[in-house]
């Protein structure tokens, strides 16, 4: 009977060449980003500085989305994400302070874990909508941050009623030897070498070990969902639980485990916020990150490596606002390139409506590129939602979410 | 005997969650090492004629974010997208309001106009999204939201007016300034004009749903579209119908404050109310009598709250989780309450038909 659960199915089996075919988009897309670079003269696109930056930025919203990812694979949408990320700020705050950094990390898991637990007592044991609760546990995040703040950081050293600053960090490193070469090699400005080292700078420059757990973790989410028992069960719970059930999964323990996880998870990206991204912490520096996570989750098709792709898409978009307005204006270039690629492939497709439309959005990003100089700081911080946008409006039929992601489970409905 | 059945019915689960939202709340604020006694004193004292003043207006701007709310939920829309339909929609009335193009009161006219038409066309594009792309609105309005914010942001700190430190779009003319209904003293402040606009939309809101045919496709839809489907409801014009209506609702919300005290959007913008007014929808199961009690509750909490950082070590922000606390008990104890009936219902259609069944020895005999 539970022969079928009993083993982990196997990975779609992914032939040689579709990874090679990857590893080429890959190859082009840095000769674009470099072309783009040495035609406009704007190095900091991808300076080892503006990488790192984006690096940092990127954490949040992985952890984010990955939290989305754990929830909405056993079936319960999380809205509450952004609620759970702010517990975590005010976790990672309070441990930090009394017990060092490491402690402080699982401080942040616990507090956003504690906002996942609300919503899988709404959700799951008592079967409210999912977004109703979500947008509840938001609420009550913010106030909670907010008052646990006022309550207990305003007389602390460094600490006011809306912050807490001057925490220990995660210790950071940096590889000998290779930093340095890598530095030097990408100040050089060299077409395509300069921009191969200046990644390999990136992250062997003052790495913080809090950003290799993060990654770190972002493994451990792709082998526990698709590797293991646990994992192919808990996806079968967001799939057909009602299957799941009368194969013997208790659906309703799963669903915990996945919601108590996401909310963890959702809940050490706002620690990283407070501990590596930022000086301390301040009430509401979320600033929407843990939708810019659900926003990356649905971008990256609920699958680990899309998400890995969105949460850094955005995440440079997020750290773009610290560079110079050509950096960003450099970046329309890339952008039409970009959207004039999308279009020839969708073009050799035969989708010729689409192609057409991709093309003209090119065309549009080369004419704003040409006739302007400089791009208002505002329009990056719409990067990550537009893009979700028209991801969702063209590329809809090629999502695909668990099949029963938001619906109501209750215990026994297998008849 | 029924009819009282019936309104304990009703009222059980908001009471219950009330009491479990102040029971939660007495333990946090415990917890965090202050004398919930305090807390409830100034609570539940009687509000200053000041505050009377401030709760109505308040409320007047949470009834109309919840209706707009209210509408899409009616037939199952999640209409995330309220806080961003506002924003967009308020900063753009102001500026038509400042640039004074016709006088007076014809002037209120207009930029009431034109927020509603701003509010339903940032709503419709998640309509349309939703019917022709099958985009869920509950995405489409949360990027929404964040767009329309930077948005304004960008404009208003582009072509907005100097102000001090801040900008803020020109300020109305004093022809177009309303000075509202003033109760108590001058310095308890007024009723806003435009407070009226809850009463006219909650009517409105009411006959369109009850006693028109639209209305009564919108419910059938809510409660089974593939129902309405069958009986010949065009389920995807009334998507995009009722997002523009609930966008239009939400461009509103802040009008009362515009003409009745802000008179330009500026630092004096009100953000937030479009996620307080999901909460109240909520609260007040999307009937207009149950949100017009949400909306006060909300206010009330609010307003009386500020005393707290005055008077006591407790921090005004607990409200907020009380009213978190409240929504969510509220919507788990319909839940509860509705299961238990459901089951009751079960067990009584059993027991009739156990009875009028025959028994196994009479059937054979």
């Amino acid at each position: 009977m539970s022969t079928l659960l009993a083993e982990p199915a196997a990975a779609p089996a992914r032939s040689a060449r579709s990874r090679y075919t990857w590893l080429w988009i890959a190859l082009l897309a840095v000769a674009a980003v470099s072309a783009v670079r040495v035609i406009t003269g704007a190095h900091q696109i991808d300076s080892p500085g503006s990488l790192r930056a984006a690096l940092i930025a990127t954490c949040p919203i992985l952890m984010a989305a990955m939290g989305g990812l754990w929830a909405e694979r056993a079936g319960v949408v999380n809205i509450g994400l952004e609620g759970q990320m702010i517990l975590g700020t005010w976790g990672a705050a309070y441990f930090t302070y009394f017990y060092g950094p490491w402690v402080g990390i699982i401080g942040a898991a616990l507090l956003g874990a504690i906002g996942g637990a609300l919503h899988a007592l709404a959700t799951v044991t008592f079967g409210v909508d999912h977004i109703v609760s979500g947008v509840a546990i938001n609420i009550i995040g913010l106030g909670a941050s907010k008052f646990l703040a006022e309550a207990y950081f305003a007389d602390l050293d460094g600490g006011g009623v809306k912050q807490l600053t001057g925490l220990d960090r995660p210790p950071s490193f940096t590889v000998p030897g290779i930093s340095d070469a890598a530095t030097g090699l990408s100040e050089k400005n060299w077409f395509f070498v300069s921009d191969i080292a200046s990644m390999v700078a990136a992250v062997t420059t003052g790495l913080s070990a809090f950003t290799v757990l993060v990654f770190a973790l972002v493994g451990v989410t792709a082998w526990a969902l698709w590797r293991t028992t646990f994992g192919l069960r808990l996806r079968s719970c967001g799939e057909n639980p009602q299957a799941a059930e009368s194969l013997g999964v208790n659906v309703i323990r799963y669903k915990w485990i996945a919601v108590l996880i996401s909310g963890g998870f959702a809940g050490i990206g706002g620690g990283f916020l407070a501990l590596v991204a930022s000086s301390g912490f301040v009430t509401g520096q979320t600033g929407g990150r843990g939708y810019i996570g659900l926003a990356a989750m649905i971008f990256g098709n609920w699958r680990p490596g899309g998400i890995l792709t969105g949460s850094l898409m955005f995440g440079y978009t997020d750290s773009l606002p610290l560079r110079s307005s050509e950096t960003i204006h450099a970046l329309l270039l890339l952008v039409a390139i970009g959207l004039v690629a999308l279009s020839a492939w969708r073009f050799y497709k035969g989708q010729r409506t689409q192609a057409i439309v991709f093309a003209v959005l090119g065309a549009l990003f080369l004419l704003w590129f040409l006739t302007t100089d400089e791009v208002p700081r505002e329009f990056t911080g719409m990067t990550p939602y537009i893009a979700t946008l028209l991801v969702l409006a063209f590329a809809a039929q090629r999502l695909r979410m668990p099949k029963a992601d938001g619906q109501i489970y209750r215990k026994g409905s297998a008849g | 005997m029924n009819i009282v059945k019936r309104v304990l019915g009703a009222l059980i689960a908001p009471l219950v969650a009330v009491v479990a939202a102040m029971a939660i709340t007495s333990v946090l604020i415990l917890f965090a090492g202050s004398s919930p006694a305090d807390f409830w004193s100034i609570i539940l004292d009687l509000p200053a004629d000041r505050v009377y003043v401030n709760i109505i207006n308040q409320s007047s701007m949470i009834f109309l974010s919840a209706l707009a709310a209210a509408i899409g939920f009616r037939m199952n829309l999640f209409n995330i997208g309220v806080e961003g339909q506002y924003v967009m929609a308020s900063y753009v009335a102001a500026v038509v309001a400042g640039l004074a193009l016709l006088p007076g009161y014809a002037n209120v006219i207009l930029s009431l106009v034109v927020a509603m038409a701003v509010g339903s066309i940032w709503a419709g594009i998640a309509g349309l999204l939703k019917v022709t792309r099958g985009v869920s609105e509950v995405i489409s309005t949360i990027m929404l939201n964040a767009i329309a914010i930077t948005l304004t942001g960008y404009f208003l700190n582009t072509y907005g007016d100097k102000a001090g430190n801040s900008r803020r779009t020109t300020v109305l003319e004093e022809g177009s300034q309303l000075d509202g209904f003033t109760p108590f003293l001058d310095r308890d402040g007024a009723i806003w004009t435009l407070a009226i606009l809850a009463v006219l939309a909650g009517l409105g809101f009411s006959f369109l749903l009850n006693r028109t045919s639209f209305g009564f496709d919108l419910r059938a839809t809510g409660m089974s579209e593939t129902a309405a489907v069958a009986s010949g409801v065009k389920v995807n014009r009334m998507v995009v119908i009722s997002m523009m209506l609930s966008g239009a609702i939400a461009g509103l919300i802040w009008m009362p404050a515009l003409f009745g005290a802000a008179h330009s959007y500026g630092t004096t913008f009100q953000a937030g109310l479009g996620f307080t007014g999901i909460a109240v929808a909520l609260l007040g199961r999307n009937r207009p009598l149950g949100i017009f009690f949400g909306a006060i509750l909300f206010a009330y909490l609010n307003e009386q709250s500020n005393r707290l950082t005055i008077e006591t070590d407790i921090s005004q922000n607990v409200v907020q989780i009380t009213q978190g606390v409240i929504v969510l008990a509220v919507v788990v104890a319909y839940e509860v309450v509705g299961r238990r009936r459901a089951a009751a219902e079960q067990h009584a259609v059993k027991r009739q038909l156990d009875a009028a069944k025959p028994t196994k020895e009479e059937a054979v005999s």
